[in-house]
């Protein structure tokens, strides 16, 4: 039987996703597509699969990426589904362990792809609040109708400046990690 | 090779795998086998070294067969000069930590 489930992450709540993804799993739901917020899962046995969650540089049709995508797939990894450069992957547990990454080097540039996704969401909205900003100079009129559009914008800068403190205080503390070892 | 570098783990290993034509699978294994179960590459992290090493001329990839899917790779001439120069770096380490511990664990 299949069904779908929404529940939103945020890009810097990835492994929280990934945890709640295979705690899915483990109740024999298996993820089978995936959308915007959006999770198809199929019922299965429990325990079958264990996934993983990745940002890829480019996005999944990219050469690059399929490249990636199918070496991975030579090794026992299933692809179940894409979200902008967001990859989801799972392999049977019958099949060995499944780890994307075994060094700090790795996981240091997964890290670094992903404080880079945020970047890109915080100039998107550094631009809409310019624009609102630019729209009241010129028409002060329309201040008070933009006071709740404003409050909006606040909390979700607020927000992503605090998931691209979460992403970069990993980031820096794996960095720091490799000065000690692998 | 002038440059004074220590290579990792997962690189060392690599390397060490590919003195025969093997492809990315195989390598999991073979080093897995290797290292007696120690060593586990995980898949991403081999295939971000396998693009390096192919990038710095280390190892090769061997043109295949049209239908196989399956792309192996071999080392090259200065792949193996990095293998032995890592050799050498690796026995000066044991060497030194051998006279100062006093030959090491039992």
């Amino acid at each position: 039987m299949r069904f779908t489930a929404h529940k939103a992450f945020f890009a810097w709540d990835f492994e929280e996703e990934e945890k709640w993804i295979n705690e899915m799993a483990a109740k024999g739901m298996n993820l089978q597509g995936v959308g915007f917020c959006k999770y198809v899962f199929e019922e299965g046995t429990p325990g079958e699969y264990q996934y993983h969650l990745e940002w890829l540089k480019n996005r999944p049709n990219h050469p690059e990426s399929v490249s990636y995508i199918r070496f991975l797939e030579e090794t026992g990894v299933e692809h179940v589904g894409s979200f902008k450069n967001w990859i989801y992957l799972r392999k049977k547990r019958a099949d060995g362990a499944f780890d994307l990454f075994s060094d700090l080097d790795s996981r240091i540039d997964h890290f670094k792809r992903i404080a880079r996704l945020i970047y890109v969401i915080l100039a998107i909205i550094a631009l809409y609040l310019a624009y609102s900003v630019w729209i009241c100079i010129s028409r002060p009129a329309a201040l008070s109708s933009f006071i709740p559009i404003y409050i909006v914008y606040a909390v979700i800068l607020i927000g992503t400046v605090f998931g691209l403190i979460k992403t970069r205080r990993t980031y820096n503390r794996l960095k720091k990690e490799r000065i000690m070892r692998e | 090779m002038t440059e004074n570098i220590a290579l990792t783990e997962a690189v060392y290993y690599i390397l060490l795998s590919l003195y025969e034509p093997m492809h990315g699978y195989g390598i999991m294994q073979n080093v897995e086998q290797l290292s007696k179960g120690r060593v586990r590459l995980a898949a991403g992290t081999l295939y971000g070294a396998i693009s390096t090493l192919l990038e710095k001329g280390w190892i090769k990839a061997l043109p295949g067969e049209k239908n196989s899917r399956k792309k192996e790779y071999l080392i090259t001439q200065q792949g193996k000069d990095a293998v032995e120069h890592e050799i050498m770096r690796l026995r000066e380490l044991v060497a030194n930590g051998e006279i100062i511990t006093g030959g090491g664990a039992e």
